[in-house]
């Protein structure tokens, strides 16, 4: 056996971004609590030079290296230049926040940034194993980062929860993948493709229904979804912004990674179940965000409801359905990152904004941001000409192209239910008067950053035709 | 001179770009919001008047046709065009939005650039959606004015704005969304029938289409916009919105927002869908007929005068959706489609004046309003003698709402009555019961408001109309009398393009 070096210039992004994380790592060691600011603006340089990296790395050809472990295709640098501007936002949002409530250290942004090397590898993975390792990197700075609150209650339950439930994830996932271990003797993606048809269908299933189930939770479908009200609402939110936008477009990622690349042979299998996941995460994520007072939880339980849709164009099983889910999957990240970004910008020391009567009156306040939020919950209803209108579209076209009109008509259903709730939230902003009368103040940056992202919502929903085409030419 | 401007783009870009700019005006000098979206307005009308005078009126097909790629991995285009049909309403919504500003002037002083915007931007979606021939760019139109029209509701709107508002938002959203999932049918229907998927209207309307998926999707369509008409049952959303809308909304709402459902039908339901309107025709003209009559009874015994004029706007816009549809019982009953042109054109004028009318009455009751704070007929009486100049309109709207001869109320239900007569005498009886019932509510409510003896210390300290109402009473009532004494412009705009219509529809669609 001779060892071959392997091809390190596809990986180029992630090895300069784990070096880069190091070298903050010891920067931050020697700075004072005074010059943080050294170790924000170095993290958001990383994430930059990153996506960057990502984009001169983009190649129309898959291309594999590692032995094939490590997948380079058009999907993976996409979904990694979107994962690397929407934390980049996320960044920018959180400081502010973290600088009030005296978290504001270096770990926030190391941890963060392993994270996002833990994505991109789950992004980028062509074999279980490194699927797993990039899950559990990323779930591991995640668990760290709620925690980082420490003397919070309910940010340590929130972290407690999330651990313990994470782990029975990932024990289910690699459960799954023993099993079908066990039965095609290889952990490479591609391989077990291949082997999937001459496999023994029985322990196929019940590896792929624990592998489902890994993906269900880490994406919060129904009913694998009780950790994201509580951890979206505990978490300081600084790290709701995180957890919330970047690892579900990571989380889609590993869910095309292994069902498409690596079982696309049990189509019917997963797509059955898919359905009901998509089904009841959509009635349900849209009917009990209804009942919702608190803003994190009711933007948890339309995560809910937006994840029914992006499993709806993957179970559709065609190349276009999955381009679709994949444009929902980064829209969603960035109204996302936008709607909790507006909570840590009314948020100020000793006062979160996390209150849907918080809002009221942003109107007479700033008119600016009251439009901004608008711009958010309106597209997050799905109402054109915002972008999140064409995310539903692309999904809901897929579903009625491969023959699944009934599931996108429960689809629009649920999303005039969702509706409401959005529409409620506008209404406090535009309708009611506000309770106090305590200025914004923010810095320049989380201004800026908003401004940006409101009017991504706005301009990409006139004209989504670019995203949308690079995210359906990356399955073709 | 402007063969080679992208005349109809402009028209719904410049008010939309223009209420931007009067957003950002901010809400500090309101002075200058208002002249600058007064400004707007005008040029927006200025524009859309070519569209008038340089259109071909001997010509079935689109003109003005603007075609650019959009979304070409859905090939949606940025296509628009106007034929007879939305041209008039074109220049209607241009004509009214400006009524609305002036008649904003002083009314309003709460956020008045974002009130001003909120009408231009409103404007120019509601000229997109007419103007729209890709049936994706007409459902972000027609989604999207719902965001204006929420937040007039909502912020300038009466006590109880944010249950109408959101019932408004609602019901209109749940109407629509099963339009968009047919349209995604159709879509997905046209890559198997001609290999290449497409949102383009005139593409769908010569679409082949088996009768059940034909019968579901005018279902779908019919949902959409009957809740927009708003046709019996689904109209209750109709008289909470008008009333708690503050008086720009209302008129709105009434004199152009329910014209798009209409618009709908001529536009969707009719040429894409014509054998399963043939099939259910029935249906629909039994809804219009219920709305024409039981909607005018209600009106009859309303107490506030919003309420009344939007209960009397269903019964009207009920002629419309009678007009529409009267084609196939003609057929059947006289053999040839002479009839039927009355009908829709009938109920294309009924539409046009509709939109005058209930914006006059909508307008008066405001002026009413501005000055008592009330909109409750017993709060009234003897108005006539202290505004004698406002009582002289409000009972020429009054009249011309009853369909009196030689208004425009009169020549649209005039025809669709006519065109009733040649599909079956009961409906052109029950249609013509309510020029009793409309006169009859109308008349009543006027008297009790207008005439009779002073009725209370406020009336005895009412000011007449000031210049600036008085010019818009002016103006609307010459709209109303030039239509119902002359109404041969405004015809033979749509002449050829209902002809054309008649064509399409007549021919079946089925494989």
């Amino acid at each position: 056996m001779n060892f071959v070096t392997p091809d390190f210039m596809p990986a180029m992004p992630e090895i300069f971004l784990l070096t880069m994380v190091c070298a903050i790592l010891i920067i931050d060691l020697f700075l004072k609590d005074d010059s943080r600011g050294a170790t924000y603006i170095l993290s958001l340089i990383a994430l930059v030079a990153t996506a960057f990296l990502s984009f001169s790395n983009y190649s129309e050809q898959t291309i594999t290296t590692f032995n094939g472990m490590f997948i380079l295709d058009p999907m993976a640098t996409i979904l990694k230049i979107a994962i690397c501007i929407v934390v980049f936002g996320v960044f920018i949002y959180a400081k502010d926040y973290l600088r009030d409530r005296n978290i504001y250290k270096g770990e926030y942004f190391i941890l963060g940034l392993f994270g996002v090397l833990g994505m991109m590898v789950m992004v980028s993975a062509g074999n279980f194993l490194t699927v797993y390792l990039g899950l559990e990197l990323l779930s591991l700075s995640m668990y760290a980062m709620i925690a980082m609150q420490r003397d919070s209650v309910v940010a340590s339950e929130a972290a407690m929860k999330y651990f313990v439930l994470g782990a029975i994830a990932s024990g289910m996932l690699l459960y799954g993948m023993s099993m079908v271990y066990g039965v095609t003797g290889s952990l490479d993606l591609a391989t077990i493709n291949k082997a999937v048809s001459t496999a023994d269908r029985v322990v196929m299933s019940f590896g792929l229904v624990f592998i489902i189930l890994g993906i269900a939770f880490k994406l919060g479908a129904v009913p694998f979804h009780m950790w994201m009200p509580d951890v979206y609402h505990g978490s300081p939110t600084s790290v709701t912004l995180y957890i919330a936008s970047a690892p579900k477009i990571a989380a889609f990622a590993m869910m095309v990674r292994l069902l498409v690349d690596g079982l696309s042979d049990m189509h019917a299998d997963w797509q059955m179940i898919l359905i009901i996941l998509s089904v009841l995460s959509m009635a349900l994520g849209n009917i009990i965000a209804i009942a919702q007072t608190n803003l994190k939880r009711m933007f948890a339980y339309s995560t809910i409801a937006h994840v029914g849709f992006i499993l709806m164009g993957v179970l559709t099983g065609t190349q276009a359905g999955y381009g679709a889910s994949m444009f929902y999957a980064i829209v969603y990240a960035i109204m996302s990152v936008g709607g909790f970004g507006m909570i840590a910008l009314l948020s100020r020391a000793g006062f979160e904004a996390d209150n849907i009567d918080n809002f009221k009156g942003l109107n007479q306040k700033s008119p600016w941001f009251a439009f901004v939020m608008m711009a958010i919950l309106f597209s997050m209803a799905g109402v054109p000409p915002f972008l999140g209108f064409w995310a539903k579209i692309s999904v809901l076209q897929e579903a009625v192209n491969s023959g699944l009109l009934w599931l996108a008509v429960v689809g629009v259903i649920t999303s005039i239910i969702g509706a409401f709730y959005y529409l409620r939230v506008i209404k406090v902003i535009y309708f009611d008067k506000p309770v106090d009368n305590t200025p914004l103040h923010a810095s320049m940056d989380i201004r800026l950053a908003l401004s940006i992202n409101g009017m991504a919502i706005l301009a990409l929903g006139l004209y989504p035709t670019a995203l949308i085409a690079l995210c359906i030419n990356s399955f073709s | 001179m402007f063969s080679n401007l992208p005349l109809l783009s402009l028209v719904i870009w410049t008010p939309i770009i223009g209420g931007m700019l009067v957003l950002a005006t901010g809400s500090k000098n309101s002075i200058e919001a208002k002249v600058l979206s007064l400004l707007v307005s005008l040029a927006t009308l200025a524009l859309s008047i070519p569209l008038y005078t340089q259109f071909d009126n001997s010509l079935a097909s689109m003109q003005f046709e603007e075609l650019l790629p959009w979304i070409s991995s859905f090939h949606i285009n940025y296509h628009i065009g106007v034929d007879g049909i939305s041209m008039p309403l074109i220049l209607l919504t241009a004509f009214i939005t400006v009524i609305v500003i002036i008649a904003a002037w002083k009314v309003i002083t709460y956020k008045v650039a974002q009130y001003l915007a909120a009408f231009l931007i409103l404007e120019g979606l509601m000229i997109g959606a007419f103007a729209s021939l890709d049936a994706m760019l007409f459902y972000v139109f027609w989604e999207a004015l719902l965001i204006p029209m929420f937040v007039i509701i909502g912020i300038w709107g009466g006590p109880n704005r944010v249950y109408a508002t959101i019932k408004f938002f609602l019901y209109t959203f749940l109407g629509s969304v099963f339009m968009l999932i047919s349209l995604l049918y159709l879509y997905m229907h046209a890559i198997d029938v001609n290999g290449v998927g497409t949102f383009s209207i005139l593409d769908l309307q010569k679409l082949p289409l088996d009768l059940t998926p034909q019968i579901l999707i005018f279902l779908s369509f019919l949902l959409a916009f009957a809740v927009k008409v708003p046709m019996w049952p689904v109209h209750t959303w109709l008289p909470d919105a008008h009333v708690e809308a503050p008086t720009g909304g209302s008129v709105i709402l009434a004199a152009i927002m329910l014209k798009l459902g209409g618009y709908g039908f001529l536009r969707f339901s009719l040429p894409i869908t014509p054998d399963a309107s043939m099939t259910l025709d029935w249906l629909v003209i039994s809804l219009s007929l219920i709305a024409i009559v039981y909607i005018g009874f209600v009106a009859l015994i309303q107490s506030d005068m919003k309420k009344l004029i939007a209960y009397s706007s269903i019964s009207h816009m009920g002629f419309v959706t009678l007009g529409f549809f009267l084609f196939w019982k003609i057929t059947e009953n006289t053999g040839s489609t002479s009839g039927a042109a009355l009908g829709l054109e009938g109920g294309m004028i009924q539409m046009i004046s509709h939109g005058f009318i209930s914006g006059a009455m909508f307008l008066s009751v405001g002026v009413l309003y501005d000055r008592m704070h009330t909109r409750m007929i017993k709060d009234y009486g003897g108005v006539v003698n202290t505004m004698p100049a406002f009582a002289t309109f409000a009972v020429f709207f009054a009249m011309a709402n009853a369909g009196l001869p030689g208004t425009s109320g009169f020549v649209g239900e005039f025809m669709v009555i006519m065109s009733a007569f040649k599909a079956n005498f009961w409906y052109a009886f029950l249609a013509a019961i309510t020029l009793i019932i409309g006169a009859a509510y109308t008349l009543w409510m006027i008297k009790r408001v207008v005439f009779g003896p002073v009725a209370n210390e406020q009336v005895e300290e009412l000011e007449d109309m000031s210049g600036r109402e008085f010019f818009i009473m002016l103006v609307l009532a010459i709209a109303v009398l030039a239509i119902g004494l002359y109404p041969a412009p405004i015809l033979d705009v749509m002449h050829a393009t209902i002809d054309n219509l008649i064509a399409q529809i007549s021919v079946s669609k089925l494989p």
